[in-house]
Formats: C-alpha cells, structure tokens, sequence
C-alpha cells in the first residue's frame, strides 16, 4: 500500500462514519458539524486525486458557506440544544432498504465495472486555478454562462420567497 | 489505488444521503441529505477525471458547477424553509399535507 | 522568477514557480512554523497593549504603564488573570460544541499565515550555503487557501453563540454568521482584480508582480473595499455588532470564561493579524520596501533580513488603523452595516472587476499603453467614488418616502418597528390583526 492509498482508507472512513452520523445523530446542529467533517474529509481525497482547485473551493463554499448557512437556518428555526426524539419518520425501516437498494446496485455496478482497473496518480496534471480556468473558459463556456443564469434566478427567487408575503401584507 | 475505491465511497455516500432524505423529518436535514449525494457525486466526477487524465478536465469542471448548483440549491432551499417556519410555525416535512388528497384514508390517520 | 508586470504582451502569465518550496529539511519546517506561532502569540501580546495605549492616548489618558518598561507587561498580566479565573460551563450548553468553539476560532487564524510571505530567499544562518524563502510554504491557489481557511473561523463564532444556549449568545452568533458570509462575499471580490493583475494565486508570486508597482495604487477601489470587508470580516468596530455591549451583553461569548474566553480573544487579535498580513501581501507590495527606501544602494533593503522589518511595519500600521477606527468611529446600526455591505461595496466592486478585467485585456493585447491604462483606472476610480457617495444619499431618500404606519402584530407576535418604520397606534386587538396578515399571505 502507498501513502496516498493509506491517505485514502483513512478519509474515506473518515468521510463514510461522519456522513453516517449526518443521518442519525439526534441533535440537529452535531448533523451540520458531522456535515462538515464528510466535506472536509471529501475535500481531502479531492487533493488526493489532484483536483487542488476543486478541493479548496468545496472548502470555501461548502464549509464557508453552505452549511453556515444551514446552521443559520436551523438556528432561525429554533434548533434547541441537546437531542431532540422526534427527528425521524416512523418509517426508519423500508428507508434502511432503499438506501441498501441503492448502495447494493451502485457498489455491484462500479465494483463489477471497475474490477482491477488501476487509478494511476502519478504524474497526474494537478488541477490548479490556471488549468481549470483555461478549460472553463474554453471548452466549457456555455454551461458556465447557463450557470450563472441559474444562480442568478436562484438569486431573484430567494429574494421574492423570502420578503414577499410581508410587502404584499403591508400595501 | 483501484479505482472501485473512490467509486464504492461515491456509492456509499449517496446511499447514506438518500437515507437521511427518506428518513429526516426536520427540512434542513432532509437538505443535508441532498448535500451528501451531491458530493458522492463530485467524488465520481473527480475520480473518473482522475482516471481518464481528461486534457480537458471535464470531471474537476463539472464538479466545480455541481458545487455552484448546491449553493444555489441550498439558497432556496433555505429561503423556502424559511418561509414555511414563518407560515406553519415548524419545518416537519410530515406535516405539509396542504396539497395533499384529502379523499385519501392515508392522510386522515395521520 | 519570472515577475508577471515583465510579461505585458503575453496572455499566459506569471507561471509561478514554486520549486523553491518543499525542499526545506524537516527541522526547518518546524523551527518556521514554531517561529510563525512565536511571532503571532507576541503580536497578539504587544497589540492588546498597543490598543489600550493608542486608544488612551486618543482620549486623554494614560494606559497601562505600571508592568514592565511602559506597561508592556500589561498583557501577559491579563492573561495570567484569565487563566486563573473561574472556568465556567452553564448547563443549558452543549458540553462538546462549547469545547469546540474557541478552539475551531483559533487555529484558523493561525493556519492562514502559513502562506503568508515574511521575506525572500534567504541564507539560513548556521549553515554553509543553505536558502529558503521567509514562508512556509506555497501553493498556486494559496490566496484561496486563506479565504477558505477563514472561513472556518466563522463557525468558531456561530457554535460558540448557538451551544452557550443563551439568547445574547445566539444572536450574536447568528450576526456574526451573517455579517462574515456577507462581508467575505465583498473580501474575495476586492481580491479578484489582484487576482487579474498578478495572474496568479500564490502569495510569492503575487508579491514579485508588485516589484514595479504596489496593487495598492494602481487598485485603489479594491484596496478600500478589502479594508472595510476586513474590518468587518474581524468583527472590529465599528463594525462590532456580534458583540456590540449595548444590545448583546458580550455576543457570542457571553457565557464565555476563563481560558475559553482568552482563546476568542487571542483569535480576534491574530485574526486582525492575519487579515492586516494578507492587505500587506496582496496590496503593500507584501515584504518590499517603501519607494526611497527600495532604491537605496540597489534594493539592499530587499534583501536578506530586513524585508521582516518592512513586513512587520506594514501589518503595525494596519493594526494602528483597527485601533483609529475604534477610537473614532461609533458602531453602525446592524441594517446599515448590511445594506452597505450587500448595497454598496458588492455592486461596486462587481462594476469594478468587470472594468479592470476589461482594461486589464485590452492591456494584455496590446492596444493601449500604461499611462492609457492609469488615465482609465483613475476615471473609474473617480467614478467609483461618485457612486459611492451619491448612491448614499438616494438610498436615504428612498427610506424616508417609504415611511408606513407598522403593525407589530402582523406576524402573529409582536416584533419591534425597523429604523424607518413608525409603530402603529393599536386600533386592532392582536389576535384580529394576526388573522387578517395571514389571509393576505395566503
């Protein structure tokens, strides 16, 4: 086994057992810090696969943003602290077997797929800000402008939700 | 490394987000769920460029635009939720039945 | 090294080369880190002094002056007071979180200095022939690194205020989630036309871009941007509303004490330090010296040590701004801080990237000369600064006309009128009021 092998197993255990207690922990801030550890720890293996780019941006957005922002809204909405009972549907069971479903097709499928195929790391041209940008901004420039479509109705259509009824209530 | 490693991870994290939607009542944490597929899928596309030494690094570019989609996901996600605190008082998912069929005998007993 | 300003008529610009890091032995990793540390605890140290004693002065007092040679001692005396306190944990806290809090504050701000550049290569002292840069080390995306590193920080504040499981607590915490996220947005755009600039990310190489020119001057808008982004991004006055006395007791650290509470201090000091570091590095011409000086016996002052002098000055001056600002200015009212953050400085900054990206190409293809180029910085710059003030001004105006009688029931409990609102008289009885709102909604 190599470091970056070894360097894997760890953050994949890392990523898998915070992702777990995501969806279990019965205290509904520790979900968003779990949340973090998976992403930092997805972030890792991303360096780990020579994507630096993506990996210092899915800090900054996700950690940075994404989840503060989740954090935000559980706070809005009251979360209280200490483990709260009713955070699960009854119906615990038949979730546990569609996620089984899916985890059991997907892993055949890759396994059985992928089987003795060899991810060469070395070598590999490290995804920086340049090489990246250059590809965006060349091979990829329609979607990134669709993007920026998306984000700004995302933009608009926060806005409107979120004061929308008050202005209407007032005039 | 195989390359199955990063895959099976990728699956693995998607199951345990598709559980956490199926199975959270709270719509934050239901949102949550949605973030872990979407980085099980971030952790495929990256994986796969890896793999292909793609000169155009479609995986990494890709990924870089599933994470700007979450962010705007997640804006609205939140401006939604919001919303429906400010209106009903909590976000249990269970309890949004105003569109729901009312003639159903599902609906009554809950 | 290849300097990018050399490169005017190329597109692919400063390929940085970072070969020169990662080749250091491990003791001198170690001995750099263990220095970076030294030297952020002791300007922690030396500014809470300073701040009492700049401030002091400011208001016809003293300071401390009794510990050591003027007082410098003061600090260290503080800190021993601290950790000797009581160390207390309420019982509506998150036991785990509560721990976590100030420590996830801390080691962020000291993990962003380790891509900040103190100096050049330079002979390592007790060897015979051995060089290393003053940093520890270097990244192509390490300006990147530090955003994402301080963002982090943020949850420092935002557990610490939400696990104290007190209201002063939570809601400061949730402003200061609010005010960072916002200001950070205004933070990495300032930084944007560096970016476009120096055509690279790492310190190193974005200091060698400002060997003929600091970004400083050429980039003012976005230098004024970054400063106000940063003071607001380190929770400072007058943009310290996560922890503004008046309304919130202490904010976030409220429930705050003993060694928990220093740690939330030290990482608001060396947050300023580090913030103060990054403005130096991208827009000072990081460890250059000032113009007479850099010309003296041909760039002698560049040279070797005494780059650490001209970089500690800088950030010292930074850090006598936090501290004039806190003297002189009054906290702002927490809309106004917003509006002006998502009102102001994003929109201005957004026109801004879009007019130096778009001078910046025109330069790079070789249409226009420099002075071309500074004529049309200045313009914008001026420009800039028009939008700045009259666009102030219309936003009063535009407040006051929308003034309305405010019903502070119409949510079903009752909420206090914003700044531009007047409460209306209660004709209504609540429970009326809140059914007639909902209808609306509905």
């Amino acid at each position: 086994m190599t470091v970056v092998e070894v360097l894997f197993l760890l953050l994949g255990l890392v990523a898998a057992g915070s992702a777990l207690l995501v969806v279990t922990t019965r205290t509904m801030v520790h979900a968003a810090l779990w949340l973090v550890v998976t992403l930092g720890a997805v972030a890792g293996i991303f360096l780990l696969l020579a994507a630096e780019f993506v990996a210092w941006v899915q800090i900054l957005i996700y950690v940075g943003a994404v989840v503060v922002l989740l954090l935000f809204a559980l706070m809005l909405t009251k979360a209280p602290t200490g483990p709260q009972p009713d955070l699960d549907a009854r119906r615990a069971l038949p979730a546990v077997a569609v996620a089984g479903l899916v985890l059991a097709v997907l892993g055949t499928t890759v396994v059985a797929g992928f089987h003795g195929v060899e991810l060469d790391l070395d070598g590999a041209v490290v995804g920086s800000a340049q090489t990246t940008g250059a590809t965006i901004f060349q091979q990829w420039v329609l979607p990134f402008e669709v993007l920026s479509v998306l984000l700004l109705a995302a933009l608009v259509g926060a806005i409107v939700l979120s004061r929308g009824t008050g202005r209407r209530g007032g005039e | 490394m195989p390359l199955w490693w990063p895959l099976l991870l990728s699956s693995l994290l998607f199951a345990i987000g598709v559980y956490g939607v199926l199975v959270r009542r709270n719509a934050v944490l239901v949102l949550m769920g949605v973030e872990l597929m979407l980085n099980a899928v971030n952790l495929n596309l990256v994986a796969f460029d890896a793999y292909f030494r793609d000169v155009l690094h479609g995986g990494q570019t890709f990924a870089l635009f599933v994470i700007v989609i979450a962010a705007a996901e997640i804006g609205l996600g939140l401006a939604i939720v919001l919303l429906v605190f400010r209106t009903h008082g909590q976000i249990d998912v269970d309890t949004m039945r105003e569109l729901a069929d009312r003639e159903e005998p599902a609906v009554a007993e809950r | 090294m290849t300097s990018s300003l050399v490169s005017q008529g190329d597109l692919v610009l400063a390929a940085e080369d970072l070969s020169m890091f990662g080749q250091d032995p491990w003791w001198l990793v170690v001995i750099k880190a263990v220095l970076i540390f030294l030297v952020l605890v002791l300007l922690t140290l030396f500014n809470i002094w300073f701040e009492r004693r700049v401030v002091a002065r400011m208001q016809h007092r003293i300071g401390p002056n009794v510990h050591g040679p003027f007082g410098l001692l003061q600090s260290l005396a503080d800190g021993v007071k601290l950790a000797l306190k009581e160390d207390i944990i309420p019982k509506a806290a998150d036991k785990a979180v509560f721990l976590l809090a100030p420590v996830l504050s801390v080691v962020p701000a000291f993990l962003a200095f380790a891509v900040i550049p103190f100096g050049p290569v330079v002979d390592v002292p007790f060897t015979d022939d051995m060089t290393t840069p003053l940093q520890l080390t270097d990244m192509p995306v390490a300006v990147l690194f530090v955003l994402a590193v301080a963002s982090i920080g943020i949850y420092g504040i935002v557990l610490g205020g939400w696990s104290s499981g007190s209201t002063y607590s939570l809601l400061g915490g949730l402003r200061s989630s609010a005010q960072m996220i916002s200001y950070e947005v205004a933070m990495g755009l300032a930084l944007v036309a560096v970016f476009l600039y120096a055509g690279s990310m790492s310190t190193s190489a974005i200091v060698d871009a400002q060997e003929r020119i600091w970004f400083g001057l050429i980039l003012i808008p976005s230098f004024v941007i970054y400063v106000i982004a940063m003071v607001g991004e380190t929770n400072r006055a007058p943009f310290d509303l996560p922890e503004a006395e008046g309304e919130l007791v202490g904010g976030f650290h409220t429930e705050y004490s003993s060694l928990k509470f220093a740690l939330f201090f030290l990482a608001e000091y060396v947050n300023m330090t580090t913030v103060s570091a990054l403005a130096t590095t991208l827009f000072l011409g990081g460890w250059r010296a000032p113009w007479p000086l850099s010309a003296v016996n041909d760039g002698m002052f560049n040279e070797g040590y005494w780059p650490v002098l001209w970089f500690l000055s800088k950030i010292l001056l930074f850090i006598f701004f936090f501290i004039w600002l806190r003297g002189t200015l009054p906290r702002l009212r927490y809309d106004q801080f917003m509006a002006f953050g998502w009102k102001r400085l994003i929109p201005v900054s957004l026109a801004w990237i879009v007019a130096v990206a778009t001078i910046r190409s025109l330069s790079l293809d070789g249409g226009f000369d420099r002075t071309y180029l500074l004529g049309a910085l200045g313009v914008v710059a001026v420009l800039f600064l028009v939008l700045f003030f009259l666009g102030g001004e219309e936003e009063e105006e535009q407040a006051e006309a929308e003034e309305r009688p405010f019903d502070a029931f119409a949510g079903g409990y009752p909420v206090p009128p914003m700044p531009h609102q007047v409460a209306q008289a209660r004709s209504q009885s609540p429970t009326v009021a809140s059914s007639t709102a909902s209808e609306g909604s509905a």
